[in-house]
């Protein structure tokens, strides 16, 4: 799953043609035509909430501005595909809206209380649920997952995601609906990442001559999902219609249909046409946010992100080492002309590197106040002395540095412009750089190669606040590190926080860490926090059951429970 | 004839080596690759990167790579796409018909009505009608593709909702004759914008070229209906160059097809190549590329044959 905003990651042509903003949902506030009314009925357009029919019926046309194209759901992918594994896979829970944990392959999540999971949170005991079969009648059992274990830790295999998986050990088939494993050291974000691990049959795999090439599989996934396969016409869509043998409730549609739109702003006109019943991924640009309010029998809402939009600072360059610099940017930052004139005044600051509908947020940080003066005085005091040409110096090092993006993205251009701006008027010099996407990102940004970055980031592993991979020093990919940390954090403070926060099942010991770390960061600034994101997303009147979660970067999480109103 | 069309052949031949050489060199030297997608996504180690570069071939020297792909392509084997591991000529395939009914559809109505426009214009010169036609032209020349679809769906999709937004058939409808029909008409009319004006351009000009030569005359002369003169002998003349036209149009409609694909969700080779370019998907690119290659020297050199056979004065050395 990618962590990263796409436009940034596909090098997709397609993202020079259309800008990617995405708004902010008042929190709290319903935000358009809809009323929440609930965690269990979700989003509902009136009072008089349908109920779904009896069998599957009718279709659901979901608009994706990428095309999903991998479906062998462990295989390195992008996020897209996601869309179709939720509804085709499943795994052995899920994430609700709420960030709870609901059995799905399983009959129950295991926890510390139930004893699935020893206190020490080493001794995993799972019960699988008898009802659940694969979509070709084979019924699932132990040995899948046990196979599924297995495959992802297998070094021959192309797995998307080895993390915490590549901790299990022993895995022990107590009987066809019983599991065992041990792991090698004590790993909180498991039960994330378990669920978003979507399970494979072991009856047809076992046997394929190239595992990473599963001819007849990728041709015709078989899962254990609320949807089973019919077709792909590649480039167009794909179809699945309703698994009568599913173990969950619903599906309420017959049809599910993944249509590839490539280009936003057609992908809203055929929205607004009624081609297409729900605008996922991208959603709506933000610039037709005012429009698509007013159209008659859809909903249009504001959906919060996971994704923080950041200036990083590579700590590796001179410039950037004092403190006192990345504290005086972050004041002389007019985050609020950006967010307003720039992003349509939807999006809200915020000052943690985690979305608010966290757990482990801290909504206490100090607040960000717009103020070149004290900026000023701060860089005076910490000795940077405006040269000749008024840019300031200390000891020869110049406060002159490169902003780097995604080139081709508007949008993010403006808001360079306006730091430019903001930062030269306290003696700051910022000059613009901007890459391809696969330049930038593939590139600069992993390898450690730039002054600074203009970058939106989930920093999370799913639901799960552990974001080791940022932070942790040992991760700092230029320094040979295997994380993300291409800012080149290093705080012994914050490493010790996150092993403790990654190392504990208990929540609040883990919450605690974090709520101490995000004030460390938030302290330290090796991003300069702006907002958080939202995508505009539009739904049918009459399709209900559309719920939107901010723990999974997919938005059809949940297309199982929806259904027409008749 | 014979050696007329070797020598083609082996000059088609030697430019498609060219053409590959230069295409691999461009892609492969272009900054990014295909696992530019996955660099950032967290829990991938170097080692699992490492491990698909090699899986797909790119940590070997870039000569090397070109040789293999070279001899396999020799072999009949064009590879596997790294988006989603279909060989390379199936997914090609799987797009053509696509293309071709978007494609086929265009080169009718732009011949049709640019060589109509082009005769009229020509008949009667500086008429109203030519003046028209020759402002409608320049228009439609400069018309960007992107937008005029855009402003095509706008109007005939959003506001009139004569035409659907896009798309090839109706989502998840029956896929009827008349369906196909009724999504192609949009994309095939903006295709076709721009080769209507080309085409009526070359017709005029080259029906007045012909009006004015001394046959013509003596047709009139003898005494024939003004209609058969203009209809048989002159238009019959005049057509001759623009079969070397269509060859050479072959390229540029491809070209138009790239845009008028994404504005109109028409899943054809157009398409098929932006996205494989931005996943840097280099086996697909490089069937398209040849693939391309091909059609437009066989375009060509079916014109050149065409008009050969259509005008014996045309020697075949």
């Amino acid at each position: 799953m990618n962590k990263y905003r796409k436009n940034e990651i596909t090098s997709n042509a397609q993202s020079l043609l259309t800008t990617s903003r995405r708004r902010l949902l008042a929190l709290g506030a319903s935000a358009g035509a809809l009323a929440w009314a609930g965690p269990k009925a979700g989003w509902i357009a009136s009072a008089e909430a349908a109920t779904p029919p009896s069998k599957p019926t009718g279709q659901a046309v979901i608009g994706l501005s990428q095309e999903p194209t991998v479906f062998l759901p462990l295989l390195a992918h992008i996020e897209v595909d996601e869309g179709v594994y939720f509804n085709l896979f499943s795994a052995l829970w899920r994430v609700d809206e709420q960030g709870n944990f609901q059995p799905d392959l399983v009959a129950e999540v295991p926890t510390v209380e139930n004893g699935g999971i020893s206190a020490d949170g080493l001794q995993w005991h799972l019960k699988l649920n008898p009802k659940a079969k694969w979509h070709d009648g084979t019924p699932f059992n132990a040995d899948d997952v046990k196979f599924n274990i297995e495959l992802i830790q297998n070094p021959k295999f192309l797995a998307g995601r080895r993390a915490g998986i590549d901790l299990i050990e022993d895995v022990k088939v107590v009987s066809p609906t019983e599991v065992t494993f041990k792991l090698k050291k004590p790993y909180a974000p498991l039960p994330s990442i378990l669920s978003w691990t979507f399970l494979v049959p072991k009856h047809l795999l076992e046997k394929a001559s190239d595992i990473n090439k599963p001819q007849d599989f990728l041709a015709h996934p078989v899962g254990t999902g609320a949807f089973k396969w019919v077709e792909r016409v590649p480039g167009d869509h794909i179809t699945l219609t309703a698994a009568d043998s599913y173990h969950g409730t619903g599906p309420y549609l017959e049809k599910l249909i993944f249509k590839y739109v490539p280009e936003l702003t057609v992908l809203y006109t055929q929205f607004q046409t009624g081609d297409v019943d729900y605008v996922g991924i991208q959603g709506i640009t933000p610039d037709h946010y005012e429009e698509a309010k007013t159209l008659p029998d859809r909903h249009v809402t504001p959906v919060p992100q996971p994704f923080i939009e950041n200036i990083a600072f590579n700590l590796g360059k001179p410039v950037f080492q004092d403190p006192a610099v990345r504290e005086a940017l972050y004041l002389a930052m007019d985050k609020q002309s950006i967010i307003e004139q720039i992003y349509y005044g939807l999006p809200s600051q915020t000052e943690s590197f985690l979305p608010k509908q966290s757990w482990a947020f801290n909504a206490d940080l100090p607040k960000h106040a717009y103020d070149p003066e004290k900026a000023k005085k701060l860089l005076d005091d910490a000795g940077w002395k405006p040269g000749g040409d008024g840019i300031r110096e200390k000891n020869g090092v110049r406060l002159e540095f490169i902003n780097s993006t995604t080139a081709g993205n508007h949008v993010r251009e403006q808001a360079q412009q306006l730091l430019q701006q903001n930062w030269a008027d306290i003696g700051a010099k910022m000059s613009i750089q901007n890459f391809p996407p696969a330049v930038m990102w593939g590139d600069n940004w992993t390898n450690s190669k730039f002054d600074s970055a203009m970058v939106g980031i989930d920093f999370m592993i799913g639901p799960d606040p552990d974001s080791t991979q940022y932070f942790a020093s040992t991760g700092i990919p230029a320094k040979g590190g295997g994380g993300d940390n291409t800012t080149q954090y290093a705080n012994a403070e914050v490493d010790k926080l996150l092993a403790e926060g990654a190392s504990t099942v208990d929540v609040a010991k883990r919450k605690a860490a974090y709520l101490k770390m995000q004030e460390l960061t938030r302290k330290d600034l090796p991003y300069l926090p702006i907002f958080q994101y939202a995508m505009v997303q539009g739904v049918k009147g009459k399709l209900e059951g559309f719920t939107p979660n901010v723990n999974v970067q997919e938005n059809c999480w949940n297309a199982y429970t929806w259904y027409w109103a008749s | 004839m014979a050696n007329f069309l070797f020598g083609r052949l082996l000059q088609s031949l030697v430019l498609l080596l060219i053409v590959s050489v230069i295409g691999f060199a461009v892609l492969h030297l272009a900054p990014g690759g295909p696992l530019a997608q996955f660099a950032l996504v967290p829990g991938l180690s170097k080692e699992d990167l490492a491990r698909m570069a090699h899986e797909m071939g790119l940590d070997r020297p870039l000569p090397v790579q070109y040789w293999e792909w070279l001899t396999r392509l020799l072999g009949g084997d064009w590879g596997h796409s790294y988006r989603d591991n279909r060989p390379v000529l199936d997914v090609i395939a799987g797009r053509l018909p696509a293309t071709l009914e978007l494609m086929g559809a265009a080169i009718l109505i732009s011949v049709l009505v640019g060589a109509w426009i082009g005769v009229m214009g020509a008949i009667r010169r500086y008429s109203t009608f030519d003046m028209l036609a020759t402002i409608g032209a320049m228009v439609a020349l400069s018309i960007p593709t992107f937008w005029f679809g855009l402003i095509v769906i706008y109007v005939f999709s959003v506001h009139l909702g004569w035409l659907p937004p896009g798309n090839r058939t109706t989502v998840g409808g029956d896929g009827s004759f008349l369906d196909y029909l009724h999504h192609l008409i949009a994309p095939a009319a903006v295709l076709a914008l721009v080769e209507v004006a080309i085409w009526s351009r070359y017709m005029r000009a080259s029906m007045l070229d012909v009006v004015n030569q001394d046959f013509i005359r003596t047709a009139r002369a003898k005494g024939l209906p003004e209609r058969t003169v203009l209809w048989h002998h002159a238009l019959r003349n005049a057509l001759l160059p623009m079969i070397a036209l269509a060859g050479v149009e072959i390229p540029t409609l491809l070209g138009g097809a790239l845009v008028a694909e994404t504005v109109f969700t028409w899943p054809g080779m157009g398409r098929l190549l932006l996205d494989s370019l931005g996943y840097r998907d280099y086996p697909v690119v490089m069937g398209i590329l040849m693939f391309s290659a091909v059609l437009a020297l066989l375009g060509n050199l079916l014109a050149d044959i065409f008009a050969a056979v259509a005008d014996p004065r045309i020697r075949m050395a």
